[in-house]
């Protein structure tokens, strides 16, 4: 295989891996978080007012990291930094 | 944006050499000047009258909206923290909201915005706590609970300023994103829906990031407002009912309230005091809230 074939697999597939791992986890923790509100809400339907505020700010800062494995397998696939220098170097 | 482009950074419309004029900057000119000319419009006529216009009830729902917000969050009056907190949320949320127009991208779809924007948050930080407590008293919660916690602190600070720009530019930049990938598999249908939903997510990115920035600011905040709680007390103690101050019994009762937010952090401190090392000033006040608020209600049912 060529230097750019190797960057290419290896790229796509680490991409690929990445959000798959990678989403895995903040899926489980906001479901659970969500499940946690859901319950609260209905416990004290008087504070879901906070209740949903906190939830809010808690699911985005646990989606962070999702939102990170997505940010890496974007640049893997469209702004490779090793794809143009080894298309370079081919060339 | 095409599926080949990452942001509207790369997307040129002007090249004068050294300057370019991309997309960035160009979008985010629209979105200021919609803004300012929208509101510039709408306070032009206001009336105190009967008949209020439909534009300056939507101003005033929005801008009470933030007033609302900012008070729950901060415990405070909200006339401090609007002009930054509310601008950064309009910003935001007009942007997203910008981007249903055909061929406008978001500038928050672009690290460079959403880095601009964290920093201001970073600088804003230590601006309000400074004003608030003096130079001295802000820097001590540094070295809150233990000077052992200087390293974490500072580290804390940084990560949660470089998370802030990547959520928000990795929310905003995904959503496009999909929606080109989306529009080049099956142009007809699910890019509407997933532009819909980009919409619901760019009003929730702009929400989070305004409130985080809120929690902290508050967070640096903290410390002072404990101590003038208490000297308040003491004060009103000595003086009885008869209040000096105007505004002494709501200004009162948020210190009051901040007092035992303050407790609660505390209290939720030495509970966690093991793994206290790994915890970001943000998480902390995030847990001290929750119980605080729990007090507040036990206190009112009394």
């Amino acid at each position: 295989m060529t230097d750019a074939a190797v960057v290419g697999l290896v790229s796509i597939i680490t991409s690929g891996l990445t959000i798959a791992i990678g989403s895995v986890g903040p899926a489980l923790g906001e479901a659970r978080a969500l499940a946690e509100a859901l319950s609260a809400i209905a416990r004290q339907p008087d504070e879901a007012n906070r209740i949903t505020r906190t939830l809010f700010v808690g699911l985005a800062m646990v989606e962070s990291t999702a939102i990170y494995c997505l940010l890496v397998s974007m640049i893997l696939i469209f702004a490779n930094p090793f794809w143009n220098r080894v298309v370079a170097a081919g060339s | 944006m095409g599926a080949g482009r990452l942001s509207p950074d790369q997307l040129v419309f002007h090249d004068w050499g050294s300057v370019k004029l991309n997309g960035t900057l160009v979008y985010t000119w629209i979105a200021m000047a919609v803004l300012v000319a929208g509101s510039w419009l709408i306070t032009r006529r206001l009336s105190t009258g009967r008949r209020v216009s439909r534009w300056q009830t939507m101003l005033e729902v929005v801008v009470g909206f933030m007033r609302r917000e900012i008070e729950q969050v901060s415990g405070r009056r909200a006339d401090l923290f609007l002009p930054f907190v509310g601008t950064l949320f309009l910003f935001i949320a007009m942007s997203a909201l910008l981007e249903i127009v055909p061929g406008y991208v978001a500038p928050t779809g672009s690290l460079s915005t959403t880095g601009a924007l964290a920093a201001c948050v970073f600088v804003a930080v230590p601006v309000y706590g400074v004003a608030s407590s003096g130079p001295v008293g802000y820097l001590k919660h540094y070295i809150r609970p233990s000077p052992f916690m200087l390293p974490f602190n500072v580290i804390g600070e940084l990560s949660r300023t470089v998370a802030l720009a990547i959520r928000l530019f990795g929310n905003m930049m995904s959503g496009t994103k999909v929606g080109a990938i989306l529009l080049s598999l099956v142009p007809l249908g699910p890019p509407i829906i997933m532009s819909l939903f980009g919409l619901l997510i760019g009003f929730i990115q702009a929400y989070v990031f305004a409130i985080l920035a809120m929690v902290y600011i508050a967070s640096g905040m903290r410390t002072h407002e404990r101590r003038e709680a208490e000297a308040e007390e003491a004060e009103e103690a000595e003086q009885g009912e008869q209040g000096p101050k105007g505004e002494q019994g709501a200004k009162g009762d948020r210190a009051d309230e901040a007092e035992r937010a303050g407790q609660a952090d505390e209290a939720a401190r030495a509970d966690g005091d093991g793994e206290a090392g790994e915890t970001p000033a943000s998480t902390r006040t995030g847990t001290g809230k929750a119980p605080a608020g729990d007090d507040r209600k036990d206190a009112d049912d009394d």
